[in-house]
């Protein structure tokens, strides 16, 4: 019963602040709402008791993520921008298309039986068997992605260096 | 809390993100909007593996492997967005249509 509270109040605040993140006009506003969002998603990631992930989603996409995209607000906007609307000429067309495709999303997944019988929890991994796995049976996307990061990093400061 | 809650809610939010991505007016708007669509995915990756699998292991790897990546493609974006509004002027999408025919 209260597992429910919790889980319906964590979905109404994620739900309520991408809703915010997407119609706000104030860009300040909606970096946030991005960020009440990702605690929420968090959240959701406590209630399933994953502690090593809600730790990994607030270090990197609420401490790095958000204040990266606090940072290209500062540098690009000028004071001016902010009270003009923030949707573009399509947002009729944007809504009745993910108005369409959500429909369609619930329908399927009312309509199917493979989830029915699943109503607990399997009991999450130690973080002992989780690095263990990483390590042994998910070594190779480790190191790809440690590549990844490696050209993003470089790839970024190539980017956003200024023209001499 | 069955598995039908988390994927509704994953569906919902996917939603949202995709009106953000279509219809919001610039770039960052539209990048805040594919973390929404990529938070969405982890939930319902997360879920499942967390009904579905013992020890929910493969669902954690898989969503760290989606956090690193997503937050190397908003670097590269921001950094891309940077060096546009030093050209343009100006991050409206409306106006930058050089490509336009």
């Amino acid at each position: 019963m209260s597992e429910g509270i919790i889980f319906y109040g964590i979905a109404l605040v994620a739900v309520v602040s991408s809703i915010l993140v997407v119609t706000v006009r104030n860009i300040v506003h909606a970096v946030l709402f991005l960020a009440l969002f990702l605690l929420s998603i968090a959240g959701f990631y406590a209630s399933l008791r994953l502690d090593f992930l809600v730790v990994v989603q607030v270090f990197i996409f609420v401490g790095a993520v958000v204040v990266l995209f606090l940072f290209i607000v500062m540098l690009t906007f000028k004071i001016s921008d902010f009270s003009r609307t923030m949707s573009n000429r399509q947002r009729r067309l944007a809504f009745a298309a993910s108005s369409g495709m959500l429909f369609f999303l619930i329908l399927a997944l009312a309509k199917t039986n493979a989830f029915n019988n699943l109503y607990k929890q399997n009991a999450p991994a130690s973080l002992r068997e989780l690095g263990t796995e990483l390590l042994t049976t998910y070594v190779l996307p480790f190191e790809l992605v440690s590549l990844v990061l490696l050209v993003a990093l470089i790839g970024a400061i190539i980017i956003a260096k200024k023209e001499k | 809390m069955s598995l039908h809650h988390y994927l509704f809610l994953s569906a919902i939010i996917f939603c949202i993100g995709l009106y953000g991505v279509l219809s919001r007016k610039t770039a960052i708007g539209v990048l805040m909007s594919v973390e929404l669509m990529l938070n969405a995915a982890n939930i319902n990756i997360v879920a499942s593996s967390s009904y579905l699998t013992k020890g929910a292991i493969p669902g954690q790897i898989f969503t760290i492997f989606i956090i690193v990546l997503s937050a190397a493609e908003t670097a590269i974006g921001l950094a891309i967005i940077l060096s546009i509004f030093r050209l343009f002027k100006s991050i409206d999408l409306q106006k930058i249509d050089s490509l336009r025919g």
